[in-house]
Formats: C-alpha cells, sequence, structure tokens
C-alpha cells in the first residue's frame, strides 16, 4: 500500500472532543446535571449531536463566558451557573467539565469549587465533581473515561467491604448497558454499572418534562465502590490511569480488565470472568444463547466468508469488532480510530488470533479523509460503523453497517445491542442479510430462495 | 428541596399578550446554568456561510467546533459539494502553547491544492481569540500565494452571541463583494440574501421570480458561489430574507454601492405573495406588477382548495413556535392562522425590541411571547397551553416528543421543502401528518385525560 498522504488539516473527523464524553458519562448518574464551563456554544453543539443520536432531552449547562469572563476568569459565571442550576434543576450531583476557553485562560475549577462550596455551600447542596476536559487533547473516549475516574475519586470513599461488583462498562449503547444488567441479574450478582445512562438517555414517554430523568447509577452504590469484591473494566485500549485503577490503588478492589464482549471469544472472556467473580456456572439462558449463534453462523457463513470490511469509531469497539468479523469469516481490511491510544494494533492482532485472518492495517489518529483514502485502495465489500460513515458508503456504493455512536440517520440507534451472544446475534443477521440482500438486489433475474 | 423552573432573572424576557402592556428583555447574554437554546458567534457565522459551496470553509481551532457542524444544514447545491465537508485544524496542546499560525497556513496551502476552491474562508473560534493568531496576516499571505480571497471569519466563540457570528460573516462576504465584474446585468435585477436552500427552496423562489422577469444574480447564501458574490453589488435590489443573518450586508451594500433593500419572508401564502409584489412595486413597473398577480394567482388556484382540506382538519388545534430568528416566526403565526390553527406560544433565540412588539402586535390574547428560552421553559408553556403541535428545530425535537406532542422541524436540519406556494402546502401536509398521527392516543398526557 502506497504511504498516505498526511495532511495537517483534518478533514471529517472520525473522533469528537472531549467535553462531549465527559457529559454523556456525567448523564449516566443519578440526578447529576452535566455542567460545561465555558461557552455557551459548547454545550448547545453537543446537546444538538447528542439528541440527535439518542433522540431524547440532553440538558447541559453552561457557564456561558463571555469575553470579559475570558480576561478577569470564569470563576463569577461558574459560581453563577452553579447557583443557578441548583434552584432549577435541585441535582443531587452537577458534574463539571471544562473546555478549551477555561483550560487556555487558566481557571483553577478545584479552588473555584471549594470558594463556591464556602459561600454558598450547605446541607442540601448538590455534590459537584470536576474533571479537567481541554478540547484540544484527546477525544470524546479520553472525556468519557477522564470523567468516570473522576467520579470515582471524588464520590467513592471509604466503604466497607460488600458483595457488589464495580462495572465499568465503557461507552456503549444503551440496550447495550440493560443487556449487562441482565447479565449480572442471570448471575445474580449485585453490580454498581458506571455509567448507566440506559434511562436517562433512553426512557419512555412521560407527562411531564423530568428535570432530571430517573435512572443512573445511584450515588449511594458509587460510594461504595471502594467495598466491592471487585472491579471489571471493558475494553482493550483503556487509559494506563481509569476508574478501575483508582479503586484498586486507593480502597484495594482488584481490578479485572477485559475487552468489550463482542463476539464469541470475547464474549466467553467475559462470562468466564463473571463466573469465577460469582462462583456460579454461567447461566442457562446464555449457554442457549451462545449455541444458536454458533448454529446461526453455520447456517449463514457461505454468504459473508471473504468480505472484506473497513472498520471505524472508538478504539474499544472496533477491536471488539474486528475479533467478532474474524470469528465469522469477514476480513476486517482495514481498522481504524480517529482515537490515539498506542494499544490499538495489538490488541487487534489479539483478538484475530487463531483465526487465520490477516492482520488487518490498523490506523489510530485518522479522519474520513484518509478512512475513505485507504479503504478504496484496500477494496472493501462493507463499511462498518457509526453514521459518519455514510458519505463513504454511499459514494462507493456500499453497504454501511451502522453500529456504535453516533447513529444520525436511523430512528432506534441508541437502542442498537453490540454486546454478548445477543448482541453478536443481532450482528451477525444484520451483517448476513445486508450482503444477502446486496446480491440479491444485484440479481439479474432475483430469487425468492437463498 | 423544591425546584424554581422559571429563574428570577429570566421573567423579564417572558411575556403574556394582554397581561400587561407589551414589554420584553432581549439581546442579551444567556444566563449561566440556564440552559440556553442558543449556540455562540461561530454558530452564526458558519451558518450563514455554509451554503457557499464552492468555497473552502476551515475551522481554526479544536475539532469539535468542526464535527459538531458537519453536513448539519439541509442546503442544497446545484454544482460543487464543497460546503459538505469539514476541515479543522484541529489544535493540539502544542499548537496552543506555541501559537495555531504556521500550522493554519499549512493546512490551508495543502487544502486549497487539493479541493481547488473559489475561495477560503477561515473561522476563528474562542481559543483562536484567546492564543491570539493573527488569522488577517495569514490569510492575507495564503491569498497572495493562491490567487484567490482567503477570508478570515472572525467568529470566536465567547464574543456574543448568534447575532455577532451573522455580523462577522457579513463583514467576510463584503470584502468579496465588489470584485467582480458586473457587465451585462439587468436594471431588474436582485440578490437573493437570506434564504440558505434548504431542501431547494431558493430554486423555487428564483423560479418565481424569473417568472416575472428578474434576474437573480447571487444567492446568498443558499446554493451560493464566489463569483455571483463578488459581482452582486451590479443587481439592481437587495431582497432580504431571515431576522438580520444578511441585513448588515445589504447595510453595507447600501452604503457602498447606494443598493436600496427589501425586507421579505418566503413563508406561508400571504408573505410569499407580498414578496413578489415588494419586489414588482420597488421597480415600478405596471407589467411587472401584472405578471406577479399572475404567479400569484395561478399558485393559489391549485393551493387553496388543497389547504382547505388540512384546514379542516386542523381548525382549533394548538401551536407553539421557537425558532433562531424572529422573522420566520412571523410569517409562521399568519401560516398556522391559514390552517385554522392558533399559535398559544411563539419565542425565538435571537429577536429584537421591534421583533418582539411586531409578535405582540400579530398574536391573540394570551400568546405566550419568550426571548431565549430554556428547556424546563419551553416544556412548563407546552404542558400550560395543551399544545398540539411544537414548532423548532432539533434541540427543541425531544422536548416535544418527550412530553407527547407532535413536533415539526423548521430548523436548518430540515429536508421538506417550506418556502413559496409549493413549501406552504408541504408544511400543510406535514403538520397535518404530525398532528392526526394516531401515536398522540398512547401518550401519557392523553391517556390520563380519559382516565380522568
Amino acid at each position: 500500500m502506497s504511504k498516505m498522504p498526511s495532511y495537517t488539516a483534518t478533514t471529517n473527523a472520525c473522533k469528537l472532543c472531549k467535553p462531549l464524553g465527559a457529559s454523556i458519562a456525567f448523564r449516566g448518574i443519578e440526578s447529576c446535571v452535566p455542567f460545561l464551563h465555558g461557552s455557551q456554544g459548547c454545550a448547545t453543539y453537543m446537546r444538538r449531536y447528542i439528541i440527535s443520536h439518542f433522540n431524547e432531552p440532553i440538558d447541559i449547562a453552561s457557564s456561558s463566558l463571555g469575553e470579559k469572563n475570558a480576561i478577569y476568569g470564569g470563576g463569577p459565571n461558574l459560581k453563577l451557573g452553579l447557583k443557578n442550576v441548583t434552584t432549577k434543576y435541585a441535582p443531587k450531583l452537577i458534574g463539571v467539565a471544562t473546555t478549551c476557553l477555561t483550560e487556555t485562560i487558566g481557571d483553577d475549577v478545584p479552588m473555584l469549587l471549594a470558594e463556591y462550596h464556602k459561600e454558598f455551600g450547605g446541607p442540601e447542596s448538590p455534590l459537584v465533581v470536576h474533571v479537567s476536559t481541554p478540547s484540544y487533547s484527546g477525544t470524546h473516549m479520553e472525556g468519557f473515561h477522564i470523567a468516570v475516574k473522576a467520579v470515582i475519586e471524588q464520590l467513592a470513599g471509604e466503604a466497607e467491604a460488600n458483595d457488589t461488583l464495580n462495572l465499568l462498562s465503557g461507552f456503549v449503547s444503551t440496550a447495550d448497558i440493560r443487556y449487562l444488567r441482565e447479565v449480572m441479574d442471570d448471575f445474580g450478582i449485585t453490580a454498581t454499572i458506571l455509567p448507566d445512562y440506559s434511562d436517562t438517555l433512553d426512557g419512555p414517554a412521560l407527562n411531564d418534562y423530568p428535570l432530571i430523568p430517573e435512572g443512573g447509577t445511584p450515588l449511594a452504590a458509587i460510594k461504595q465502590m471502594g467495598g466491592a469484591i471487585a472491579t471489571v473494566e471493558l475494553g482493550a485500549t483503556l487509559p494506563t490511569e481509569t476508574g478501575g485503577t483508582v479503586l484498586q490503588r486507593a480502597h484495594g478492589v482488584k481490578l479485572h480488565r477485559t475487552g468489550m464482549p463482542i463476539g464469541i471469544r470475547a464474549t466467553d472472556d467475559f462470562f468466564d470472568l463473571l463466573a469465577e467473580l460469582s462462583g456460579k456456572k454461567i447461566p442457562k439462558r446464555h449457554v442457549a444463547a451462545r449455541g444458536r449463534l454458533v448454529d446461526s453462523m453455520v447456517d449463514g457463513h457461505k454468504y459473508i466468508f471473504g468480505k472484506r470490511a473497513v472498520v471505524y469509531g472508538e478504539e474499544d469497539l472496533v477491536v471488539g469488532l474486528a475479533g467478532f468479523l474474524a470469528e465469522i469469516g469477514v476480513k476486517p481490511v482495514l481498522c481504524a480510530s480517529g482515537g490515539k491510544s498506542g494499544k490499538m494494533a495489538a490488541s487487534i492482532a489479539a483478538a484475530i488470533d487463531g483465526l487465520d485472518c490477516d492482520l488487518p492495517v490498523v490506523k489510530e489518529d485518522v479522519d474520513f479523509f484518509d478512512i475513505e483514502t485507504m479503504a478504496k485502495e484496500l477494496g472493501v465489500d462493507l463499511v462498518i460503523g457509526h453514521s459518519k460513515g455514510y458519505t463513504f458508503a454511499r459514494k462507493e456504493n456500499l453497504p454501511l453497517i451502522r453500529v456504535g455512536f453516533p447513529i444520525h440517520d436511523r430512528v432506534g440507534g441508541q437502542r442498537i445491542l453490540h454486546l454478548g451472544y445477543h448482541g453478536a446475534q443481532a450482528l451477525f443477521d444484520l451483517i448476513a442479510n445486508t450482503v444477502i440482500d446486496q446480491k440479491q438486489t444485484d440479481s439479474p433475474v432475483g430469487y425468492s430462495y437463498m | 428541596m423544591s425546584t424554581q423552573p422559571l429563574l428570577k432573572e429570566r421573567t423579564k424576557q417572558i411575556h403574556r399578550k394582554g397581561s400587561a402592556p407589551f414589554e420584553l428583555d432581549c439581546n442579551k447574554d444567556s444566563l449561566a446554568g440556564a440552559v440556553s437554546q442558543r449556540a455562540c458567534v461561530f454558530c452564526g457565522s458558519r451558518v450563514v456561510l455554509y451554503p457557499i459551496a464552492d468555497a473552502l470553509h476551515l475551522v481554526h481551532g479544536p475539532i469539535g467546533c468542526a464535527v459538531y457542524t458537519w453536513d448539519i444544514r439541509g442546503a442544497l447545491s446545484s454544482g460543487p459539494e464543497l460546503h459538505r465537508l469539514s476541515f479543522s485544524t484541529d489544535l493540539q496542546e502544542l499548537d496552543v502553547i506555541f501559537g495555531g499560525e504556521k500550522k493554519l497556513a499549512k493546512a490551508l496551502d495543502e487544502l486549497i491544492d487539493l479541493h481547488q476552491p473559489k475561495a477560503a474562508f477561515v473561522y476563528s473560534t474562542c481559543i483562536v481569540g484567546l492564543i491570539g493568531d493573527d488569522l488577517e496576516a495569514v490569510c492575507k499571505k495564503t491569498s497572495a500565494e493562491k490567487g484567490i480571497p482567503v477570508l478570515p471569519v472572525q467568529s470566536e466563540g465567547l464574543k456574543g452571541n448568534k447575532r455577532a457570528g451573522y455580523e462577522a460573516a457579513c463583514h467576510a462576504m463584503g470584502r468579496l463583494v465588489g470584485t467582480g465584474d458586473i457587465a451585462g446585468i439587468s436594471k431588474h435585477s436582485i440578490n437573493i440574501l437570506g434564504d440558505f436552500n434548504l431542501a431547494g427552496e431558493i430554486w423555487l423562489i428564483r423560479e418565481y421570480f424569473q417568472r416575472i422577469g428578474i434576474e437573480v444574480v447571487a444567492n446568498i447564501t443558499g446554493d451560493g458561489r464566489i463569483a455571483d458574490i463578488q459581482r452582486s453589488h451590479g443587481a439592481a435590489l437587495n431582497v432580504v430574507q431571515c431576522s438580520g443573518s444578511t441585513m448588515d450586508l445589504a447595510n453595507m451594500m447600501k452604503k457602498r454601492f447606494g443598493i436600496p433593500a427589501v425586507r421579505v419572508s418566503y413563508f406561508g401564502v400571504e408573505d410569499m405573495a407580498e414578496a413578489l409584489y415588494t419586489v414588482a412595486r420597488h421597480f415600478g413597473e405596471p407589467e411587472m406588477m401584472e405578471k406577479a398577480r399572475r404567479v400569484v394567482k395561478e399558485e393559489l388556484e391549485t393551493l387553496l382548495p388543497e389547504l382547505a382540506r388540512y384546514k379542516k382538519a386542523l381548525s382549533g388545534k394548538k401551536a407553539a413556535i421557537y425558532v433562531g430568528g424572529a422573522f420566520k416566526a412571523f410569517s409562521l403565526v399568519k401560516a398556522f392562522r391559514l390552517i385554522g390553527m392558533d399559535v398559544v406560544m411563539v419565542g425565538s433565540q435571537t429577536g429584537t425590541k421591534e421583533d418582539y412588539a411586531e409578535l405582540a402586535e400579530i398574536t391573540d390574547q394570551g400568546t405566550i411571547i419568550v426571548d431565549d428560552a430554556n428547556p424546563l421553559e419551553l416544556s412548563s408553556f407546552l404542558k400550560e397551553k395543551d399544545v398540539d403541535l411544537f414548532v423548532g428545530g432539533v434541540k427543541e425535537r425531544p422536548i416535544a416528543y418527550k412530553l407527547g406532542v407532535a413536533f415539526c422541524d423548521h430548523n436548518h436540519e430540515r429536508k421538506e421543502m417550506l418556502a413559496g406556494f409549493q413549501g406552504m402546502l408541504n408544511f400543510a401536509r406535514e403538520v397535518y401528518g404530525s398532528v392526526m398521527s394516531p401515536v398522540w392516543k398512547f401518550v401519557p398526557r392523553r391517556i390520563q385525560e380519559k382516565k380522568l
């Protein structure tokens, strides 16, 4: 493959900015209002972006800084904003994330918050968690993980030993979180899933607009995380320091990291880990689901074997999908992300190991301009990722399998299940049927049996 | 702890018609912590310039500003589609420390070579304002090297609200105006300002104007082209739509080139007809006015019978409006009246005192008029007025849907043509399809009503 021209500008980015990830993580905590310390536009743009995926309201407050504040400091606006959010929403927690603006003017947020608590704090005041998320370094995934870590650092205190399990599931879909909850229930494990936006970003129709939607990881549970039996953290490309490492170091909670349970082998690892931690056998329902998945893969293998796919998006999702595609005989020829953990290539190599699958081209820190150029050169049959790949898929007349975030051009994007045997089943059927559909459509005569 | 959905500081930006003499505060900075529906200066500039299809639009800043505005408008182009790509200098920590000018210059150099645009707009963001990159200098140098206009857009997000962004965009376009050849332009010629060709609307509007014998010189900015803007000073009249997003440009052209401007709206039957009449009146040619009347008559002949059907079904239903600019709200109030619906709430992000005074004038008693609202206020108004349909943009949609209220998108992401006579019919159809759906029988608020 020829060398990529390395352009200075980013064209059609395959990443989002840090405060967006933090906002979503904060949204997954009970009675929490995400709050961006920066100019009004950041909060509004991110709300719009998140709304278009989840089809759900999300209020993100802002300190709405203006020019004067940039010169004299954003402190007064931050305090006023916190006061107003408290008056209006009566939250139990406000999650403050900074932006490039406030990081650059050098606002000392911990100090400002200490002042705020002194000036306005009372027994009924909400807790405030803060996290530093300058948009000029890292992606929304760093923002997500660092917010989870901040919540744990700042809220999980000393706790008595209890029999709960901490599950830090990463940036997965609302359907994935609900599925993980079911898996825990099936194992009889009491789990603290952090964050849990399965209700707050995918709730029912209501009669009253909720100030803050119900659901989210309970604050009481977060406070007890330090006493849990263990922490399970999902993801193969996680930062070195995470909520899980904090719990291990500060509270001695043993940390188990395992890749996103996408596909058979990664899910096997996940279930084996849960079996070990709970001392119970894998529940029948899931054994059966695995059996059906393998059976269906036998039924459908012919139609998809050897197809070539480009997979892009968040690194952990891409690693998981690459492993799954290799399992079903689809070749992930290009795996790409706007993130740059430095861990993606090795993680993918491990995920596809032993499946007679050539190592794909793995690219971190790329945009859609790069992805398109490389995919065209490599030749692909399938485009797999979020909806921003649509432009490319359409241009090249390739089918787009929508997974991950964001999905801005379909209903139900937030309800796509990726995880576990059930998720793999849904993905397998979708991929196989997409290929079958295309062959059927392209056929000059059409046919009514496969 | 009790909550207080309406913050004290916000009460002066809400008025109930008939409750007191009209008075409303507006054009204020958004209140910290209020969760305003507004965006920023950058947003204002970006939405105005976005549809110029043969220009390179480079966002100089961290990635967020560019990625959240990638392909966000349904602004169609009849030719090039360069505007649909999202370019960013994707500033990193080191750029913030050492300055981003070099990176910007290099990015421009490469992108201009690759895409061969007719001009480039370089948008400044919050952080660029802080680190003090000299956009002007970089743009000037690049422009000289590449031989195309390279225009800085001073749209630092923190400089104010969306309105300041409109000004920055107009300022940038103003530097293009007057640089093209105006030979051969008809004396009956206009520029269309403030239509963004959402779902192809400007094509429809241009056709109406052509039918009454008018040449359109430049679309500003829907389906816009750099060369057209450069010769737009050759037009005899600027026809300006929208609440001031392009008014600054019209004012500037009046000052520099003596081109008069008229304000119009293409939404709704009355305003569309009035737009054609206004232009015909300006040129003072009886024949043109006659043609305008004919166009209106022809269009209405097919439109009115169809509208009548919808009116029958929709009569007495209640509508709420919350849009970016107040000018659109005027037309929507009238459009709803035409299909028999009552407007019970109307508001905007960026209306002026005069705008709100006019809204107070044309609405019914008891109508809520609001400036710079937020989700909690909007949802409380929807409930209080038991609204059947809410018209707004993407950020308002989930508020309506969550409460089981029908919704129509009248913002820049929509895919339905709503301008012109044809657009009025589409609008009625969409309203009908939204309000009459059986889904509302299942939402909690209607179920509870039944139980009562």
